[in-house]
């Protein structure tokens, strides 16, 4: 029977949750790397065992671990970061440019057909790729030509936070940037474009057609169909049918269309899944009601997914890499909350059962569908 | 030989004690300590410096001999109870965050 790893990355360290196909009983173990930040951890595709995660704080700065053996043990690869050449400046809060300055990693992204090559996003916002299992990290400079003068921080930091690889054509690699957009390369990460248009902002920047300065939260495409862009932006939650060409919002009945994470189905190209958060003021559930919202139609008719889901005094968030799915014959769905709850749903989110309640604040959930 | 204690998160990454001992190259300074202790252990590499800038990270401090030695130049002369040996260079994470 198939096997279920749930990778959890959170404030205070790493989580493996492992289940059988039926995803009714967990093993946890951890936590790995106690005691420091784990933004983001995942598995190769191509070797499953192979696992990458990104270790930091404010203290120690930025670590990479990279498995071999699923989780079990963990070495530290490399953790130089350098920007090619001069690094050069993004615009700042105030106005004025500042120089680009290696933070941390926010994403780890293990290529579709080798599991030596890794991609890294990093903050502030740079796109880094590994071709010898971690040890050495090259940029992709060509990503901060794109307009990166004008890249200012969201709140949260300058981010690169999604990284998607396209299934279809090893040249194309679509990313996302906080507060900067999206932007896609069709040539293996030599040159980058943004990918914005329609994301029509009323009040979050003066030219709200502007090519760069979009608050993108995060993007997820159907393998199958990897030209079909979900979007959860700040405000709206968005769609392209053109690898990111033009966007168009597919909010629908949403009970508020901010919000963090997106996902899609593993075997329905045009189911989505969602979490509303009521606004970028009050970073909880509307209605202190925990709810996954999943549109079976790309968007626009949404439904409340809530049993097993608190509807009372809930007042958790659920961050853009805190949302995933398996790919079991019956989809799994599982998210993290800043309360440290794991939830999982075995039926596509029909119902759903917290694997584990109490851990530090979750900041990322990756699932490993395992032979 | 020069003694250093390391703060708890960096001993459970390098798996040592919590004091050291390293031999250090030609001049007992600062910047030749912390070169002594990535090399010997390279998991250390970034985490008390930046690997860019070679400074010392924000929130890290640097005390020994009753004496911060944060602010002081790191390629200067260390107190020479540090260089003698006969007082530990205690590394600390500063407070800070939840």
């Amino acid at each position: 029977m198939s096997t279920v790893r749930i990778l959890v990355g959170t404030r205070k360290g790493a989580f493996i949750l492992t289940a059988d196909g039926r995803r009714e009983r967990w093993e946890i173990s951890g936590p790995h790397f106690a005691g420091w930040e784990v933004y983001h951890l995942k598995g190769s595709p191509v070797d499953p065992n192979r696992l990458y995660a990104s270790q930091s704080t404010g203290w120690f700065g930025q670590l990479i671990q990279r498995s071999d053996d699923g989780g079990q043990t963990w070495a530290p690869v490399g953790n130089t970061f350098a920007y090619e050449g001069t690094p050069g400046t993004h615009q700042w809060f105030d106005g004025t440019q500042r120089p680009w300055e290696f933070k941390r990693v926010w994403r780890l992204e293990p290529a579709l057909t080798d599991p030596d090559t890794v991609y890294a996003g990093a903050e502030d916002a740079a796109l880094f790729r590994s071709t010898d299992g971690g040890q050495s990290w090259q940029e992709l400079p060509g990503l901060r030509a794109a307009k990166g003068h004008l890249w200012q921080p969201g709140a949260g930091g300058m981010g690169l936070h999604t990284i998607l690889l396209d299934p279809s054509d090893p040249k194309r690699i679509f990313v996302a940037i906080s507060a900067a957009g999206a932007f896609r390369t069709d040539d293996g990460g030599q040159t980058w474009r943004p990918i914005n248009r329609g994301l029509n902002i009323q009040y979050e920047l003066p030219d709200p057609t502007a090519e760069v300065g979009h608050c993108v939260h995060s993007i997820a495409l159907h393998p199958a169909r990897p030209q079909v862009l979900f979007m959860q932006k700040h405000w709206d939650v968005m769609r392209s049918d053109d690898a990111g060409e033009l966007w168009r919002e597919i909010s629908g009945n949403l009970p508020s269309d901010f919000g963090f994470p997106i996902a899609v189905h593993a075997h329905e190209p045009e189911t989505v899944y969602v979490v509303p958060i009521k606004s970028d003021s009050e970073h909880f559930p509307p209605d202190g009601k925990l709810r996954v919202y999943r549109s079976r139609t790309g968007g626009d008719e949404w439904e409340a997914l809530t049993r097993g889901l608190p509807q009372s005094n809930c007042y958790v968030n659920v961050l853009r890499s805190a949302l995933t799915v398996d790919r079991l014959d019956s989809c799994g769905v599982y998210f993290g909350t800043t309360g440290g709850q794991v939830y999982a749903s075995a039926d596509a989110g029909d119902h759903w059962t917290a694997i584990v309640r109490d851990l530090p604040a979750v900041l990322s959930v990756e699932a490993q569908t395992l032979p | 030989m020069i003694r250093v204690v390391l703060p708890y998160h960096l001993r459970t990454l390098a798996a040592v004690d919590r004091e050291i001992a390293l031999e250090v190259a030609g001049p007992a300074t600062l910047n030749a300590t912390l070169d002594a202790l990535e090399a010997r252990y390279p998991v250390l590499h970034g985490t008390l410096r930046d690997p860019a800038t070679r400074q010392r990270r924000a929130l890290i401090r640097f005390f020994a001999a009753g004496r911060d030695l944060s602010h002081d130049p790191p390629d200067a002369p260390l107190p020479d109870a540090l260089a003698r040996g006969a007082e530990p260079l205690i590394i600390v994470g500063a407070i800070a965050g939840g």
